[in-house]
């Protein structure tokens, strides 16, 4: 699904990523732990094609084509999916408007016809009480006004109905409380198929309480320091990231 | 200079005073003779004048646009008229080069329509059906014979000839126009459109529209400007008289073509208690200035909305002034502006609290988009309060389409350009979304979304 080889990143001239490598298969989950300013999100924004970075050495490859040569709405008419941190507010463009143009375009992409407008509102309004929303959500300019909780819901949302095949979510828990988060979890754990894999980009081992990982990796300087099971967050979460900080150096 | 050429048009139209409506009446032929004489004075506006600093009227000083001559004119024979004066040769409204299928993009079906081609109200076009019989609404030539008294008492009232040039220009030479009267506590169950139609080339189409609304009447009238792609000016004023109580809501849809020139003043007086709403959708145009001024007495509320879109060479100029002269009057502007290419906008919004209008309620703002590096916005926002318990408040912003939002929707598939025509999009539609008329709302957003497309529009989400 995802080969990560090498990966070096420089935001202007200040090296953020220092030789990344990872290998994601089809249907694993892989979460991605680190302190602050280790380079977690920027890792998720290398991914989705956000300017401002510089790659400066290394490669990535999904589903064997080379993902950092396509802008950013072919990645994820290729069924890449990055749910957002901060999801941005756009008054004025409803979220169904979007949802629609969205999957249009991913058809489109693929020399598929337009969706149904009849089957469209039947899949979005299930994928709506899948994850507990209130249907007028829908009819509301994207993001605007909406609380943490509701934007973050609003990204899974979108992942549920876009089905795209690599789900990269940044901070997906940072923000919300503990019933959000569940339902965002039980969205994310419906979506898991074996042909579907996730990256999850998270500060703090809670989220992986209701989506468990297959592996877990800690980035820390930029670079994978340590690897494992899902156990790995768990020791983490007791010993603290001073403890994959100082193992490296050691 | 500008007397110069103001003197050319004069001359010109000279002999074009016999043709006029209103002939009869004194105190309109008072009333043109003084308007004559300030233009002849005053020539066309200066740039060196602060109303005008940022729009530049020498294109039309260059040119001279035509009026078309209907009917026979009195004591004088047409081929006489004809050969004197830049008059077009033809005995009627073109109408036939009035394609009903382009109409169709701009005509509401659910309202009284008034259709005035090159200036002149046609019949033929306009539908009145199941008007009610004590509302009256006709073409001003029709007006001036018969309810000159109420002419007398509204035509020129609300607007001064020394205002500035291009009001002069109307009143010394307005061919025809509309006249509606709402009578007490009436309210009327469709809206009015005024369809202007310029059909071409070189025509001047200058009309004079007065509405009037009695106390407590209740009106939804809408202007619509259109023309066939070719070079043509309109110079147009619409006198507005809300009275006590009353409701007025005006729209303005100017699609102008790209070539044209367009002047257009709306001036209006608000009696105590009276609600006046205006939405000003300036689309078209290679020039266009719109000027609305409303006067508030006691407790009296005004809403302006404004929306101009400017592409290519359009230069779009509006200005606004809110007098508030007695006290607890509230006032709300907000003009939105998106300028791509070369084109230029101007918003000069001036809100005068006089030293009477205390508990004044008035908030003005103006947001611009720019879309390309060589797209220019002169806004000026202007309070002056005399009065000093009030709360009075106004703001500008001149910003481009944020760098996150675009790369949000890349991420959500849209390519993009897509995405800032999205954008872009969002941010006039707000203006677009206050458009209480469906027909219209609709009309007004199918101008948006051809001037900034998006692939798959399903028109009901946006």
């Amino acid at each position: 699904m995802l080969s990560i080889k090498n990966l070096t990143v420089n935001v202007g001239d200040k090296p953020i990523l220092k030789g990344i490598n990872l290998e994601i298969k089809a249907g694993e989950i892989h979460a991605i732990m680190g302190p602050n300013g280790s380079g977690k999100s920027t890792l998720a924004h290398i991914l989705s094609g956000k300017a401002g970075y510089t790659v400066t050495g290394g490669s990535v490859t999904y589903q064997g084509k080379d993902l950092l040569e396509m802008p950013p709405e072919i990645r994820a008419r290729e069924g890449v999916f990055l749910a957002f941190q901060y999801p941005v507010e756009i008054p004025g463009v409803s979220n169904i408007y979007l949802l629609k143009a969205a999957l249009n375009s991913i058809r489109k992409h693929h020399g598929q016809p337009e969706v149904d407008a009849m089957d469209f509102l039947t899949l979005v309004k299930g994928k709506v009480r899948l994850l507990e929303m209130d249907e007028k959500f829908l009819y509301r300019a994207v993001n605007e006004g909406f609380s943490g909780g509701e934007k973050k819901r609003n990204e899974i949302l979108q992942m549920a109905i876009l089905e795209p095949k690599l789900c990269i979510l940044d901070e997906t828990d940072s923000g919300l409380d503990i019933d959000a988060l569940k339902v965002v979890a039980e969205g994310v754990n419906s979506l898991r198929s074996p042909d579907r894999s996730f990256v999850m980009v998270t500060h703090y081992q809670r989220l992986l309480d209701y989506i468990k990982p297959d592996f877990v990796h800690v980035l820390a300087h930029g670079q994978i320091v340590k690897s494992g099971g899902a156990e790995l967050a768990l020791e983490l979460e007791e010993k603290g990231y001073s403890w994959v900080e100082d193992t490296k150096a050691a | 200079m500008t007397t110069t050429s103001a003197s050319r048009y004069t001359a010109e139209y000279q002999s074009l005073a016999p043709v006029l409506p209103g002939q009869d009446l004194p105190w309109l032929q008072q009333l043109r003779a003084q308007a004559l004489e300030k233009f002849s004075v005053q020539g066309f506006p200066s740039f060196r004048e602060e109303e005008w600093r940022y729009t530049n009227v020498s294109a039309i000083e260059k040119k001279l646009f035509s009026p078309l001559i209907i009917g026979q004119p009195q004591g004088i024979a047409p081929t006489e008229i004809l050969s004197s004066v830049g008059v077009i040769p033809c005995g009627h409204p073109a109408v036939n080069a009035v394609n009903t299928d382009w109409l169709r993009l701009y005509q509401l079906e659910d309202a009284w329509s008034v259709v005035l081609v090159d200036g002149h109200f046609s019949a033929e076009l306009s539908v009145l059906d199941g008007l009610p019989d004590s509302v009256s609404v006709l073409s001003m030539a029709d007006a001036l014979v018969k309810y000159p008294e109420l002419l007398e008492t509204h035509l020129g009232q609300a607007v001064n000839n020394a205002e500035h040039s291009f009001i002069a220009f109307n009143t010394a030479w307005f061919t025809d126009g509309l006249f509606v009267h709402v009578p007490a506590k009436q309210v009327l169950a469709k809206p009015i459109q005024v369809l202007h139609i310029a059909t071409q080339a070189d025509v001047l189409a200058t009309t004079r529209t007065v509405i009037i609304a009695d106390a407590l009447a209740e009106a939804k009238i809408i202007e619509t400007f259109v023309g066939l792609d070719v070079a043509y000016l309109s110079v147009v004023v619409t006198e507005v008289s809300v009275g006590a109580n009353a409701d007025v809501t005006l729209y303005k849809m100017q699609c102008e073509s790209e070539k044209a020139y367009h002047f257009g003043g709306i001036y209006v007086k608000q009696a105590r208690d009276a609600r006046f709403n205006h939405h000003n959708f300036a689309f078209g145009g290679l020039l266009a200035r719109c000027d609305i001024h409303t006067d508030l007495d006691v407790a009296s509320e005004c809403e302006l909305n404004g929306l101009y879109l400017g592409v290519k060479r359009q230069h779009i100029d509006n200005h606004t002034r809110i007098n508030h002269l007695k006290p607890n009057a509230i006032s709300r502007e907000l003009y939105k502006g998106v300028l791509d290419d070369r084109a230029r906008g101007v918003f000069q919004g001036r809100v005068i609290v006089d030293i009477d209008a205390q508990k004044t309620d008035s908030q003005m703002n103006n947001r611009n988009l720019l879309l390309s590096d060589d797209a220019e916005v002169d806004t000026k926002p202007q309070l002056e309060i005399y009065a000093d318990d009030v709360k009075c408040g106004h703001g500008v912003t001149v910003g481009q389409l944020d760098e996150k939002s675009i790369f949000y929707l890349q991420s959500r598939c849209i390519d993009e350009e897509t995405a800032r025509n999205m954008l872009t999009f969002a941010f006039a539609n707000e203006m677009v979304d206050k458009i209480k008329i469906k027909g219209l709302h609709d009309k007004v957003l199918e101008q948006v979304l051809i001037r900034f497309p998006q692939e798959g529009v399903e028109k009901s989400w946006l």
